[in-house]
This record gives structure tokens, C-alpha cells and sequence, in this order.
């Protein structure tokens, strides 16, 4: 085992972690948003929206992220070139980098999950409270916010845990799509210092870092909503 | 625009088209799937009996096997235990006086998904055997059933209604992972996908297409393990 090279690529690997969170907190911040509404309109609200939601939630579920990443990332990019005036316009730098690919995958990923797992903690909420909301002259949002959201979250949170650290995990795929986030760093160094197991091994103990850091701070968080008696 | 979605004829069955190359790369996806999650099941089955009625030391072993590869990514895994896996075989081949062997693809991808679904299948099977009543356990012991047969007997069918949606999930997140060797370079339906799309260019066809047959393998095998459940709860009361 030779770790010398750790004092020159540890800078690398801080902007590779940067990169990992960024995509990590951002895909499910903005998937939480889309699967709040995707999980709503399956328990209630027009039948066809339902219909939708639960197609989408199927097909993101049913087919591999890595296959969804490289549709968006190969097959966009190649729609691009083709709409007139692209390149001169102010959205090319950001269309021509692979990032924003990589978060549109991977929000699209945590809608469909969470999407499932919301419409479950929707449905788990008794009838009983929504209708006493109701009955206490709340408007429909106003039970939303204030009952029907709070309950459901409360029900699924250990399970959102567990949810969120998979999508951690699936993070370095985005290196596939030359993202350079951990593991992407990690690459970069097997192939310049011909070590096998050792960045490896590093690379696997951030995340073992990074998983406990998304435990503790949901424990915590359990820990701060009041559980019903 | 339009002739990015022209480009249908590429799948054919022709010996232009990329049809069969894509049919084999599904069998070989099917193949190292089904291989792994076996694996996985008899890996979670001993890993929960360790677990459940083991020596201190097993459940320590078996607890870090399981913390630690539930945190760490597959893509990490599949690259550690598959160079670790080939050189430490090799390795010892190399003590015993043999040459080194080229191990294939397809069993590396087997043990290296196997060994995470284990992990996975652990922690499955430990909850349903817990959640199995200990009067029907004791009932068994008192018949005089040896535990071999208390296992086969009683453990094993009383477990598998707990067990199956837990494992049905395994098994579609199995399929989905098998893509992940794609990255390794084993030729399976992602990377003919890959492939094909790269040196056409038909980006959206290809893509498109290996989507569909996941997703037919998902929706089928959900098919297939609704029916299992039922067979495994007849004669227990409807849930809900």
C-alpha cells in the first residue's frame, strides 16, 4: 500500500467532494419538490394527472439511471447543435458542460422514488385529520401545509434516510459523463500514479464519511419532529 | 430533428442492424442477474442465520460486511472486488504453482453483484425471520425436529410472505445494477447500447430502445413476483 500521493491530489479530491454535494443536495432538493405533487396527484386530484404520475414513476423505477443519464447527456446533446443560434446565445456555456446533464438525471431520479414513496405516505395519513382540518374551516392548501405534508413527511422520514443515501451512491456515475466528482477524482489518480486498490479505498471511505453524515443529520432531524404517541 | 428518430431500421434483425447484438446483450444482462441474485439469496440466508443465532464474532463480521457495503457505491465495489477478487485468485494460484487464469467476465460480474446483493438479502431475510411468531419455532423443537429441519420446515416457508416484497426490490435493483458493469467493460446490454450508439449516432434510438427492454424485464418480473407473493399468502388473511 503506498499513500504518498494523498498530500498532492488531496485539493483535487476537495473540489471532487464540493462537486458530489453540490449534486447530491441539489438533485434532491429540487426532486423532492417534483415528487411532492408527483406522490399528491396519485392519491388525489384529477384521474389522468394520477395516470401520469404513476407512468412516470414506473418508467424512471423500471430502466437503469446510468441508461437514463447517458439518453439525456448523449441524446440532448446531440438535439442541441441543431436548434439555430444555440452557440451564440448565453445558454451554450452552460448546455455545452456536462453537470447540469447530470443534475437534470438525477433530479428526475429522485422524483420518481420519492414520487413512490410520497404517494405511500400520503395514503398512510388517516382520513380522520384531514377532514377534521377540514371541518375547522381550513382551505384545501391550507390543510396541505399545515396537516396532510407535515403527517406524511413524518411517517416516511426514517425511509427518505435510507432513500437518500442510495442516491448518494449512485452519485459517481455521473463521472461517466465526465463529471469529476470523487470518484471521478479517484479515477483521474489510478490513472496517473498506477495504483490499483489505494484511491480505490479512499474514494470508498469518503462515501462511508458521506453516508454517515446523511444519517446523523436525518436522525437528527427525525429526532426534532414530535412522533405522535 | 426528425431524423434523429429516423433511425428505426438500426434495430433490425438484418445483418446490418444492431437487433441480435442487442437481444444478446439483454440474455447476457438476464444471465448475470439471475446468477447474482441466486448468489445474493444464499449469501443473505447464511448471513441472516449468522446474524440471528451466530457467535459474537460472526455477528461482527457480518455487521461490518453489511454497514459496509450498504455505504460504499456499487461502481466502487464492482471496481474494488473485481481486481481484489482476480488478484487475490491469482494470487493464489501463483502459491500453489499454477499459471494465472483469465477469470470471465460473466463470473466475475456474478460474484461481484452477488456479493452486494448479500449484503442487501442479509438484512431482507434477518427482519422476515424475525418476524416469524417463536411459539411456531418452539413447536417445532419440541416436536423433536432437528434445526436443519426446523430450518427447512418451518423457517424457511414461514419467512418467505415477510421476505418477498423486500426480495422482489433486490431483484429489480439487481437487473438495474447490472448495467453498472458496463463502466468495468463487461459486454452486457448497456455497453452493446453504448456501443451501437456511439458509432452510429443514433443516440435516441439506441438508447431509447435498451430502455424499453429494462423496462419490459421490470414490468414482467413485477408480473411474476405478485403471483409468487400470492401463492406464498394463500391461506393468510388479507392484508389491509
Amino acid at each position: 500500500m503506498v499513500w504518498s500521493w494523498i498530500p498532492e491530489y488531496l485539493p483535487k479530491f476537495a473540489e471532487g467532494l464540493w462537486i458530489t454535494i453540490q449534486l447530491l443536495t441539489l438533485s434532491i432538493f429540487l426532486g423532492m419538490l417534483f415528487a411532492i405533487p408527483i406522490g399528491l396527484v396519485q392519491v388525489t386530484g384529477p384521474r389522468w394527472l394520477g395516470a401520469i404520475a404513476r407512468g412516470f414513476c414506473t418508467v424512471v423505477r423500471g430502466t437503469p439511471l446510468l441508461i437514463q443519464l447517458w439518453l439525456l447527456y448523449y441524446g440532448l446533446g446531440a438535439l442541441f447543435p441543431m436548434v439555430p443560434g444555440i452557440r451564440e446565445s448565453f445558454l451554450w456555456p452552460i448546455l455545452r458542460e456536462a453537470f447540469p446533464f447530470a443534475l437534470l438525471a438525477f433530479t428526475i431520479s429522485v422524483a420518481g422514488y420519492e414520487g413512490e414513496i410520497m404517494r405511500g405516505a400520503f395514503k398512510s395519513v388517516p382520513k380522520g385529520e384531514l377532514e377534521a382540518a377540514r371541518a375547522f374551516g381550513m382551505s384545501r392548501f391550507t390543510v396541505l401545509r399545515r396537516i396532510w405534508l407535515p403527517r406524511a413527511l413524518q411517517n416516511v422520514f426514517p425511509t427518505l434516510a435510507g432513500e437518500f443515501v442510495l442516491t448518494l451512491k449512485s452519485t459517481p456515475l455521473a463521472a461517466t459523463i465526465t463529471v469529476f466528482d470523487v470518484y471521478g477524482i479517484g479515477s483521474i489518480v489510478r490513472q496517473e500514479t498506477y495504483r490499483i486498490y489505494e484511491p480505490l479505498l479512499f474514494v470508498a471511505a469518503i462515501y462511508i464519511c458521506l453516508t454517515a453524515v446523511i444519517v446523523l443529520v436525518m436522525g437528527w432531524l427525525e429526532r426534532r419532529v414530535p412522533r405522535p404517541a | 430533428m426528425s431524423d434523429l428518430f429516423a433511425n428505426w431500421h438500426l434495430l433490425s434483425f438484418s445483418d446490418d442492424g444492431w437487433g441480435w447484438a442487442m437481444l444478446n446483450g439483454l440474455f447476457s444482462t438476464i444471465k448475470i442477474a439471475v446468477g447474482a441474485y441466486l448468489l445474493g439469496l444464499t449469501l443473505g440466508l447464511f448471513g441472516a442465520l449468522g446474524k440471528l443465532h451466530g457467535g459474537v464474532v460472526t455477528r461482527w463480521l457480518l455487521e461490518i460486511y453489511t454497514t459496509l457495503i450498504r455505504a460504499v457505491p456499487e461502481l466502487v465495489l464492482i471496481l474494488l472486488l473485481y481486481y481484489a477478487g482476480t488478484g487475490a485468485i491469482n494470487q493464489l494460484l501463483d502459491l500453489m504453482g499454477y499459471r494465472p487464469i483469465d477469470i470471465s467476465g460473466l463470473v466475475a460480474g456474478i460474484a461481484v453483484l452477488g456479493i452486494v446483493q448479500g449484503a442487501y438479502a442479509t438484512e431482507v431475510i434477518r427482519g422476515a425471520m424475525r418476524a416469524i411468531p417463536k411459539g411456531q419455532i418452539e413447536a417445532a423443537q419440541a416436536f423433536g425436529m432437528s434445526s436443519s429441519t426446523v430450518l427447512k420446515r418451518i423457517t424457511i416457508p414461514a419467512m418467505i410472505p415477510h421476505a418477498l416484497p423486500g426480495l422482489a426490490n433486490l431483484w429489480l435493483i439487481v437487473m438495474k445494477d447490472t448495467a453498472l458493469l458496463a463502466v468495468v467493460g463487461f459486454s452486457e446490454l448497456a455497453l452493446v447500447t453504448r456501443q451501437a450508439a456511439g458509432l452510429t449516432q443514433a443516440y435516441w434510438v439506441f438508447f431509447l430502445a435498451a430502455g424499453a427492454l429494462y423496462l419490459c424485464l421490470t414490468l414482467v418480473s413485477n408480473i411474476g413476483f405478485r403471483s409468487l407473493e400470492k401463492h406464498a399468502r394463500r391461506g393468510q388473511p388479507e392484508l389491509g
